[in-house]
């Protein structure tokens, strides 16, 4: 991965050579200034949706300040909003997805590219795209359907009785909450965690499993230290694209998290999420300062997202740096 | 080589009626919870006023204040009627002011699940407000069981559901316990959103519907027509004359028909609570909101011919699709308000 960018960076200034025309008639200048502008699109359209979030919130930044990040009261009646039990719900019910997502999806991914046998790796493979691209309503229904009775009746007895003296499993449990709304959202990203990951995993050159394998490591050995090591980059990204698609999801966490502004400790207490509470309320937003509160959600929500990534990325880059060092 | 003719001809086809249906277009937008009756009555009224199409588009009944008030649409629709600094929003923009008409009658019911409890349940005023405030905890409170004699209540905690979507349904409700309830009024007050004191949140009826089916002991409201249609039991509630009253298009019309005496000219009018011995205590009109003013006299002549026959043909079908129809004191009124439009 990090080796391919590299050598596509180095391509650029070569062009440098030749005139501007004689690279213009020969198609390379073209094309890069068509990518060129479908790049600068992307950034334009970042760029453009968070003037107009910002334009949009201006009145509740000018009534509430700092303090709509840190109070509780949602009252559309009193045109009192805050947005701390909001962004409380969506970091949890993200927690939680991305605590079961992601050993259950590095590990299936491992063995997809490294233990299973080729075609069992296609065959699966196949089932997996194909839970990547389910309409996130149908997981909605099925967190409706299948995971909240069961939390109800299976998992909160289980985890309350034993552990009921811990905060996060205290409390009564009407099935809908955060761990239901974390175990839907995880059910909706392994197979992100997965594709991605097991691709960076094929990735990996033989040469490298070849040499651990030379030096007399076990498959498992070598799997585990060295390649695992070398696609580390590619499967923290396959987590970050995860934890993106977690943090915005809306239908299928409306659906089974309990749409109450409020924060609680427990785990099977019931929340609300950012992208939910926006799609819910919306349309029937009939005053300014409650219409303009739900659009510097959105602004909040965008802010949540930049962040995480942004964190990611500083993750990414100190651990490769470790990882350059054990291999050179 | 048929199937492409075939295919041609339908295109040509289409082409001819796309063309040939040149009726002058009125757009409408708001209220979601009148919108199958409607569609069906703007379909109707295009088939024999081919003239004019009405387009209307459900997206909720705050977008359509907005959108009306803004003048992206020519009327708006709304369960909640416009309260007056909306109503100071719309004579500011525009200079002139915007009328309220009625058409059809809707009703909140009140849905449940109680573990061993197959009877009807009755409610009163006091245990709704307590249950929704989050005073009355338990099915076996006096309050409820008081209510209802014979029925064994557990003594299981109430789970209550409320709609977490902005509603109209949430608005009848809110205001109904607004008017039964001064620490109601005081602390929550009416609207299509509140700050609910307890309780889950669905989206939608059916997100209240499949709450409530899903949890032991809760309860939670939901439209009367979407009860009807779905067969989902609620419950009666007792009305201001005493008596408990369970929903239907009958004991709706009659809480409109308690209202009808005392309706202000503009009918902004809640009729929760409305007095009349078979009267449901939990009805609400839906309002259509036309400008008073049109530029275009094209479109104020088919809205006011659209009304008319709103209230006069448009009526007879109504409770085909559940709705309650208006009394005819209301029609009557509504006449002659036909005329301030300009």
């Amino acid at each position: 991965m990090a080796t391919n960018t590299t050598a596509l960076k180095g391509a650029g200034p070569v062009t440098g050579s030749r005139s501007f025309f004689a690279r213009l008639s020969d198609g390379d200048e073209i094309a890069r200034l068509v990518t060129l502008v479908f790049a600068t699109t992307v950034v334009l359209i970042t760029a453009a949706l968070v003037w107009e979030l910002w334009v949009n919130s201006s009145l509740p930044r000018q009534k509430f300040g700092f303090s709509f990040f840190v109070t509780s009261v949602w009252d559309p009646i009193m045109d009192q909003y805050g947005a701390l039990p909001f962004v409380y719900g969506t970091m949890v019910t993200s927690a939680v997805a991305l605590f079961f997502a992601v050993p259950l999806g590095i590990g299936a991914a491992i063995f997809l590219a490294e233990l299973a046998p080729p075609r069992v790796s296609d065959a699966l493979q196949f089932f997996i795209d194909l839970l990547a691209a389910v309409p996130s309503v149908i997981y909605g229904l099925l967190g409706v359907f299948i995971v909240v009775p069961v939390m109800r009746t299976v998992i909160y007895p289980a985890l309350n009785k034993p552990f009921g003296y811990l905060p996060i499993f205290k409390g009564p449990s009407y099935g809908v909450g955060f761990m239901t709304a974390g175990i839907v959202l995880a059910i909706m990203v392994i197979p992100y965690i997965i594709s991605v990951s097991r691709e960076v995993l094929l990735s990996v050159p033989r040469d490298q499993r070849e040499a651990a394998l030379a030096l007399g490591s076990t498959r498992w050995e070598s799997t585990w230290k060295v390649v695992v090591p070398f696609a580390k980059t590619g499967i923290m990204g396959s987590i970050f694209l995860a934890l993106a698609r977690a943090l915005g999801e809306t239908m299928a966490v409306t659906m089974v998290i309990g749409n109450t502004p409020k924060i609680a400790a427990s785990l099977f207490a019931p929340g609300y999420s950012i992208a939910a509470v926006i799609a819910n309320e919306f349309t029937e937003a009939t005053g300014d300062l409650y219409l303009q509160s739900l659009i510097a959600l959105g602004l909040v929500l965008f802010l949540l997202t930049f962040i995480l990534n942004g964190l990611a990325r500083l993750l990414i880059v100190l651990t490769t740096q470790k990882g350059s060092e054990v291999g050179g | 080589m048929k199937r492409i003719a075939g295919l041609a001809i339908g295109v040509l086809a289409l082409c001819a009626i796309v063309l040939a249906d040149n009726a002058l277009l009125i757009n409408g937008a708001g209220a979601t919870f009148p919108y199958p009756i409607y569609s069906k009555w703007f379909d109707v009224y295009h088939t024999k006023n081919p003239n004019f199409q009405f387009n209307y588009q459900s997206v909720g009944s705050g977008a359509g204040i907005k959108q009306v008030t803004e003048g992206t649409v020519d009327f708006g629709a709304t369960d909640g009627p416009m309260n007056d600094d909306q109503l100071k929003a719309y004579q500011d923009k525009h200079g002139s002011g915007i009328l309220h008409f009625p058409t059809v009658l809707g009703a909140a019911v009140p849905t449940y699940n109680v573990e061993g409890v197959n009877a009807p349940l009755n409610f009163t005023a006091d245990a709704l407000a307590g249950i929704f405030l989050g005073k009355i905890t338990k099915w076996n409170d006096p309050a409820i069981a008081g209510a209802n004699k014979g029925v064994s209540l557990p003594a299981a905690d109430i789970v209550v559901v409320h709609r977490s979507d902005g509603s109209g349904t949430s608005y009848i409700w809110t205001d109904y316990l607004s008017k039964v309830s001064d620490e109601w009024k005081g602390k929550v007050s009416k609207g299509t959103s509140v700050n609910w004191p307890v309780g889950l949140g669905g989206k939608g009826n059916e997100g209240v519907t499949g709450l409530v089916k899903q949890t032991p002991n809760s309860i939670g409201y939901v439209e009367l027509i979407y009860a009807v249609q779905n067969n989902i039991a609620y419950g009666s509630v007792k009305n201001s004359s005493g008596n408990f009253v369970k929903a239907d298009l009958a004991s709706v019309t009659a809480a409109a028909a308690g209202a009808a005496k005392e309706m202000p000219e503009d009918f902004r009018v809640s009729i929760t609570n409305a007095a009349g011995k078979t009267a449901y205590p939990i009805s609400s009109f839906t309002w259509l909101l036309i400008p008073q003013k049109f530029q275009d006299a094209g479109k104020r002549d088919a809205i006011k011919g659209f009304l008319k026959w709103m209230l006069s043909d448009g009526q007879g079908s109504v409770e085909a699709l559940s709705y309650a129809k208006l009394p005819k004191e209301v029609v009557e009124k509504e006449k002659k308000a036909i005329n301030n439009i300009q």
